[in-house]
């Protein structure tokens, strides 16, 4: 009955897309604003059924309905009710469906917020929102179908463990989505620019915000999910190369060129071809990130099974990439450019430089992850890309981004005189200098580790001074400028933990008995006991730790192995003392409740919690730069009427930058 | 087409296929290949010096633990058995008959030397039973926790 009403709505929202994508772009050819309308009821409507379709699910899986096929795959009684909540998203029918979700909230919102405005370039832009709301309808319809009808059985399996070792793993993953999918929106509108043939200044805002908002969601999740790694995992490191991560990371480097050369756009009335088309790649990434997670081409935690969605994606994948290139081909050069560069040696300069950086990061990630699959497609060898490769080729990409975020900023717009470069450029060098030697004091010695120190300061200097540029003031006029400042600050502080904490750790493997101890660092760890714990869901021997540092007592830590009953090997749970300077990590390899002893990896790492600070300061900035600054000018302008009313209503990317 | 706007076009492709050449170098110097026992000794010499991702069981009776983390072992796709040199603690699952992933490289003195060592974390893999063939590529491909 719950799977017959939940197909009903999936097969509804099939309908409702595929309808409403026709509407909108007959609407957009014919200049109809009737149909424009229907449109965006069609879009109103899509998104409601697949709210409703959703709570019928999580309806299903509270009740334990187990007629319904994937509460039969992952739900249990024996979890607790937050893992049957988040279970939505633990295996692949239930992730598709998510994804429909958030697609459609994201549609209605788009076209909510841009309901009285730029009726030229919305039919195109929701006709193509709609598209793609029609294929993940299909997704649910068909090939990745939740509402299954299957026989009602007592129990279920529950879902993956190892999701549910860790509280990370109820928000990664919505992160995750709100991210991937949000680039639905930008990709629609880029296409409409390109339909319409025009993208004028105005037009940049919905752009700019509606990309602006899933990189955040982005950012954070990709932090996210390195911080479960590190929690989970066990390995002790937070990024592995791993294809799954690649695959996150692809469209967050591609959308970050995008908002860098969306400012040249607003500044100069250049760059608009490019900037649609690192739009439109961002999208692709995202489709191919899911490609490479969903259809088990790479095993991984988040292959969850092999599945039958692989070839549908593929099929749509190959569909958007011809779409997008047959689309540019044709009308990119409507957008014409207003403007044009004047000098290298400038700020236009250094955000082309930048594009340039984060293209060539692109593709070294993307070739690096995908050479193995054409290679087992085409030859039927199996083989991977070590680790080498990409930490060779990223690391002096990325301290030549960090040197940029020190100079960038520091140079003018414009034609720029050798002096003012010059000036411009050394004053920070000092700051550099400075955290370069603290951290060789410190013990770095890794040539690529005080580069990214000496860049790092620098850069850091440059960030605040034109943070604190005008003021109080800023927090109401430039504010989209200082919402950038913020995510480079936290850019700066992540790309120096990462440095610091990839090359300057130390690890040690030990054997101890009950009563024994072993020293890192400035710790002395004590194995007290081992012993076995039962919960509703999972049976776990734990060992307990006591850490003193000069005889004083500092924590206990607790790691553990794991044994779930639909498992046959346990997952060890790693435990970390974090403080602001260093992380101890003590994760189990092997451990004998009998005879009371463990083996033990232990590790400490400097400066890893700064990443996560760092990363969610990056979202904080983003979304600083998201408020709209017109809401924020027209609430001061009560406060303070000398200010000119041009200011108060003109466009506020005039008054930032 | 004017002179500048060619000149940039020629610098962009020279970057370009510049990119191109470090990006393949850098890949083909760092390919791991997923290889069964029978695999290894198939390739000959091309084994030496490559980086390998071994697959396969751990022979029943080739445990042997020696002075502190130092282990040896056999790994075995049924048809050829290769003697696996590892060092460090092995993973809490690790014991005769199970299905491992070694990382490492072949040696010339005819065994493998092992820089990492990762149980099957799988549900679906299972065991394989007695005279049961050995899929290694399903065994690497279903291995968990690799980085």
């Amino acid at each position: 009955m719950t799977a017959a009403l939940g197909r009903f709505l999936i097969l509804a929202s099939v309908f409702v897309s595929a309808a409403g994508s026709i509407v909108a772009f007959a609407a957009g050819k014919k200049h109809s604003p009737e149909g424009l309308m229907f449109a965006r009821r069609f879009a109103y409507a899509f998104a409601a059924l697949m709210v409703v379709a959703t709570g019928v699910m999580e309806y299903a899986l509270l009740r334990h309905d187990f007629s319904v096929g994937y509460v039969a795959h992952v739900g249990s009684r024996e979890v607790p009710t937050w893992v049957t909540i988040v279970s939505l998203w633990s295996s692949l029918e239930g992730s598709i469906l998510f994804w429909g979700l958030i697609l459609g909230l994201y549609i209605a919102g788009a076209t909510w917020l841009t309901r009285n405005q730029y009726v030229d370039y919305m039919p195109f832009a929701i006709g193509t929102w709609l598209a793609c709301a029609t294929f993940f309808s299909y997704l649910i319809a068909a090939p990745a179908n939740p509402f299954l009808t299957v026989p009602a059985q007592p129990d279920g399996p529950g879902p993956n463990p190892l999701l549910q070792n860790h509280l990370l793993m109820i928000i990664h993953p919505p992160f995750l989505y709100l991210g991937y999918v949000g680039m639905t929106i930008p990709f629609g509108l880029a296409c409409a620019a390109l339909m319409r043939g025009r993208l004028g200044h105005a037009f940049l805002r919905p752009l700019r915000a509606s990309l602006l908002l899933p990189w955040i969601f982005l950012t954070i999740a990709i932090m996210l999910g390195g911080w479960w790694a590190y929690e989970v995992l066990g390995w002790g490191g937070y990024w592995a190369w791993d294809p799954v991560e690649n695959a996150s990371l692809l469209p967050w480097l591609t959308a970050t060129a995008a908002l860098h050369s969306a400012i040249v756009m607003e500044r100069r009335g250049v760059l608009k071809g490019w900037t649609v088309t690192l739009v439109q790649g961002s999208f692709l990434l995202t489709i191919l990130g899911t490609f490479m997670t969903r259809s088990g081409v790479f095993n991984s935690v988040h292959s969850f099974t092999q599945s039958s969605i692989g070839p549908t994606i593929l099929v749509f994948l190959t569909a958007t990439l011809l779409f997008s290139v047959v689309l540019l081909a044709l009308r990119i050069n409507t957008l014409e450019a207003e403007g044009k560069l004047e000098s290298p040696v400038s700020r236009e300069g250094m955000f082309l430089v930048n594009n340039l950086l984060f293209v060539l990061l692109t593709f070294t990630v993307l070739i690096g992850t995908v050479f193995p699959l054409a290679v087992e497609a085409f030859k039927g060898r199996q083989m991977s890309v070590g680790r080498p490769y990409f930490d060779s080729m990223v690391v002096p990409v990325g301290t030549a981004l960090l040197f940029l975020i020190g100079v960038g900023p520091a140079l003018p717009w414009g034609r720029v005189t050798r002096k003012q470069a010059i000036r411009s450029l050394l004053m920070p060098l000092a700051s550099g200098t400075v955290v370069a030697l603290i951290g060789y004091i410190a013990g770095a010695r890794n040539p690529w580790t005080i580069l990214t120190l000496l860049f790092g300061g620098y850069a850091a200097w440059v960030t605040v001074v034109e943070m604190s540029r005008g003021g109080t003031r800023v927090l109401r006029r430039g504010r989209r400028r200082f919402g950038g400042y913020v995510v480079h600050a936290g850019a700066v502080i992540v790309l120096v933990s990462i440095a610091v904490s990839s090359t300057m750790r130390t690890s040690t493997e030990v054997r101890l008995t009950r009563g024994q101890a072993a020293k890192i660092g400035p710790y002395t760890v004590t194995f007290l006991a081992a012993e076995e714990r039962t919960e509703p869901h999972r049976q776990s021997t734990v060992a307990r730790f006591a850490v003193t540092s000069n005889g004083k007592p500092v924590t206990t830590l607790e790691p553990r192995m794991n044994f779930y009953p639909t498992m046959r090997e346990p997952i060890g749970t790693p435990d970390v003392h974090s403080t602001i300077t260093r992380d101890l990590y003590l994760s189990i390899m092997n451990i004998d409740p009998n005879s009371q002893t463990v083996s033990v990896m232990m590790l400490i790492t400097p400066m890893v919690s700064w990443i996560w600070i760092a990363v969610f300061l990056m979202g904080v900035g983003g979304l600083i730069a998201l408020i709209p600054a017109r809401s924020v000018v027209i609430l001061s302008e009560a406060k303070d009427l000398r200010m000119p009313s041009s200011l108060a209503t003109g466009d506020p990317s005039l008054r930032s930058g | 087409m004017n002179r500048s706007r060619l000149f940039l076009l020629i610098a962009l492709a020279v970057a370009a296929i510049g990119f191109a050449v470090i990006a393949g170098s850098g890949i083909s110097r760092n390919l791991v290949y997923y290889w069964s026992p029978t695999d290894i000794t198939h390739a000959g010499d091309k084994a030496y010096g490559a980086t390998i991702r071994l697959g396969g069981q751990v022979a029943p009776g080739s445990v042997h633990m020696g002075n502190g983390s130092a282990l040896d072992f056999d790994v075995t796709d049924r048809q050829t058995t290769v003697h696996v040199k590892s060092n460090g603690v092995p993973p809490q699952m690790f014991r005769e008959g199970i299905g491992v992933v070694v990382e490492g490289t072949m040696t010339r003195g005819g065994y493998f030397q092992s820089d990492r060592l990762m149980v099957s974390h799988n549900n679906e893999y299972r065991a394989p039973k007695a005279g049961e063939q050995i899929d290694a590529k399903k065994l690497i491909k279903s291995t968990k926790g690799i980085e």
